[in-house]
């Protein structure tokens, strides 16, 4: 029995959470859970906060009615715009929030993970924004898949660190930023990317990201005359923008959730980052989740055509939802992702991200009646994946 | 009395815990590096469990743990390598290792074969206090280990006061804000830390780790704490030699000279 799916006072979402950091980092991560609801519900930073999404983000985001993809999927399709905001995705109402959030808290230095390099870009772009020193940690691997990415965080004056350990990859980024704020834990904010990390990371990022539900009440009010749908659905890798689509319908049991993982090449391929499908409960970068690990513990790198959705955890709020069977997760492979993706772009005019392709590969192979009102949150812009695409030419655009 | 209060009640001189990666630099070294560190006089042994994600470890820990996993380290091959050790040497004996692999063994299942080997203690760097007490202590104490704590620059007073009052072996004092790794020298504010410290009079006995790679640091450390703890640097003796006795004794020359 649940009353609530927000963090409880000691930072779990039931079993999940938690903080499990090294000691050097316990003064830093106390001192923030102290202050952040303060600092976030304050009329001063809310009115810069809300001011920079609407001028400098351009939010609200449309939110879309998608006729032909509704004819396509028999139900009432709604998209999410998040692909519309200021640097292509929804990483940047997070990178906001927290890098305002540092800055009344006096640090003067700022730090992130990335992956494919979109919360690197996002954080890097606050950061010129609001004059911020900000080093960006980068697997070498993903420095060579995303270069691009990385001369535009140079360009916007970030310092990207290039990651040597491990597979040089998201999962090493992360372990590298904690041991820069391990070394520099007094002037240092980490700007963690996802709803993960230890308590409060998990829910200081969903609410965040709550935007994301709060304008679809309203947006759906005044489409649909009623402020909720039937389903919401988004991609999780992290969660923060599925925990962003759900924020203001958890406890609303009339709006079912529909998050979709990445297959890979398929579950039972050992090449996937299905973490919910195939994890088991562990401690991943101080937080007590489902991890894809091996039986002795080690944590495995996980495999997905999307850089956004390879994280061999998952947040607590979203392993949560899935224990609790308030989320139903579809694991959805690379294959039925790029065919949604090039679905949309056909029937829409919209190249939505490998992430998102993998909420509308969900949507594709779900049932529903005729009178049902779906959300799809479009977490980000396809343009960063255009080569991964443009190899798929051959088989989408022999027609 | 436990193997770690025998030994600084009995014990006048520094004492001199030295840290290694079980499965570095070859999988079956376990053993053999014990004996070789206990031989030399070397005062208590941490035995790293490796990890693929070592969050609080510079590089030379970080790449030990590499090879170790890459040679087939694991935590049932580990138990399995020490079931004799206590013929071997007398002094404590420590595991230490990131939280995931001791879940994934089971919790309480790692602390009744750890003590049944005739481990001492536990170190934990990704477990804090809240998190010990709220859910692992009740089973540490049940099995007759201790779990040690560790304190930081940024550790507050009375925080430092509620981990003495919860620990019955040592304290493990981090030098600085850093993660594991070899330092020249420790700064001004380092030694007023150590100082800090002194002057609380805890009812634990305090060991110094990070950065302790040479005889300047070591002394420092033994200075202003009962003594140090060092790991990067014995590793580093490692990868310079496969010999182990010869490890140990460049180990010891780096510290003393």
């Amino acid at each position: 029995m649940h009353t609530t799916f927000h963090v409880d006072s000691d930072g779990y979402y039931g079993p999940y959470g938690g903080a499990f950091i090294p000691e050097i980092l316990h003064k830093n991560v106390e001192e923030l859970g102290a202050c952040y609801l303060n600092i976030m519900n304050s009329p001063d930073f809310q009115d810069e906060y809300q001011e920079l999404l609407r001028d400098y983000v351009g939010r609200p985001s449309p939110l879309y009615y998608a006729r032909r993809l509704s004819e396509r999927v028999g139900a009432k399709v709604y998209l999410k715009r998040e692909d519309l905001n200021h640097t292509g995705a929804h990483k940047i109402n997070n990178s906001i929030g927290q890098v305002l959030l540092a800055r009344r808290m006096g640090k003067t230095r700022i730090i992130a993970e990335t992956g494919a390099g979109q919360h690197g870009v996002a954080t890097a772009t606050v950061c010129a924004l609001l004059d911020m020193p900000c080093f960006v940690f980068m697997g070498e691997t993903d420095i060579a898949r995303q270069y691009l990415n990385v001369q535009k965080m140079e360009m916007l004056g970030a310092t990207v660190v290039p990651v040597t350990c491990g597979n040089k990859t998201l999962k090493d980024a992360t372990n590298e930023a904690i041991r820069d704020w391990c070394c520099n834990p007094s002037d240092t904010f980490y700007v963690i990317g996802s709803t993960i990390g230890p308590h409060p990371y998990p829910d200081m990022v969903a609410r965040l990201q709550s935007v994301i539900s709060e304008e679809i009440k309203k947006q759906l009010l005044s489409k649909e005359g009623r402020d909720y749908p039937d389903y919401l659905f988004a991609c999780v890798g992290g969660g923060s923008n599925a925990a962003g689509t759900y924020y203001h319908y958890l406890e609303n049991d009339k709006v079912k959730f529909v998050s979709a993982e990445a297959a890979g090449l398929g579950l039972e391929s050992g090449q996937s980052a299905a973490t919910i499908h195939l994890g088991r409960e562990g401690v991943i970068h101080g937080c007590r989740t489902l991890i894809i690990q091996t039986p002795d513990g080690q944590i495995e790198e996980p495999y997905s055509i999307s850089a956004g959705l390879d994280y061999p955890g998952i947040g607590p709020l979203h392993a949560y939802l899935a224990k609790t069977g308030r989320a139903r997760v579809e694991a959805i492979t690379d294959q039925e992702a790029v065919e949604a993706a090039f679905a949309l772009t056909r029937l829409e005019g919209i190249v939505p991200a490998l992430e998102s392709s993998h909420a509308l590969g969900a949507l594709m192979k779900f049932r529903f009646n005729p009178e049902d009102i779906v959300v799809v949150t479009v977490s980000g812009r396809g343009d960063k994946d255009m080569p991964a695409y443009i190899e798929q030419f051959p088989t989408f655009l022999k027609r | 009395m436990n193997r770690f209060q025998k030994l600084f009640k009995t014990k006048n001189s520094p004492v001199l815990s030295v840290y290694f990666t079980a499965g570095f630099p070859k999988i079956h070294d376990t053993a053999e590096i014990i004996r070789q560190l206990s031989d030399s006089g070397i005062d208590m042994i941490e035995i790293g469990i490796p990890f693929s994600d070592p969050m609080a470890d510079g590089p030379v820990i970080q790449h030990s743990s590499q090879i170790a996993l890459n040679n087939g380290m694991t935590l049932p091959l580990l138990f399995e390598q020490l079931k004799d050790i206590r013929k071997i040497t007398d002094i404590p004996l420590v595991l230490m290792g990131y939280l995931n692999p001791v879940l994934q063994y089971g919790f309480e299942a790692f602390c009744t074969k750890a003590a049944e080997t005739g481990i001492d203690g536990l170190i934990i760097p990704d477990l804090p206090m809240r998190e010990y007490l709220n859910e692992f202590q009740g089973i540490v104490q049940k099995s007759g280990l201790e779990n040690i704590l560790l304190i930081t620059p940024e550790t507050s007073e009375d925080r430092i006061r509620r981990i003495d009052a919860n620990s019955h072996s040592f304290i493990y004092m981090v030098s600085t804000a850093s993660t594991t790794g070899a330092k020249k020298d420790f700064g001004e504010d380092t030694v007023a830390y150590f100082k800090r410290v002194k002057e609380m009079n805890l009812i634990n006995p305090v060991l110094t780790g990070f950065g302790v790679s040479n005889r300047k640091t070591f002394e420092t450390a033994c200075q202003y704490s009962r003594g140090a703890i060092t790991g990067s640097v014995f590793i580093r003796c490692l990868q310079q030699t496969s010999d182990i006795s010869k490890a140990v004794k460049l180990l010891l020359e780096t510290l003393h000279s």
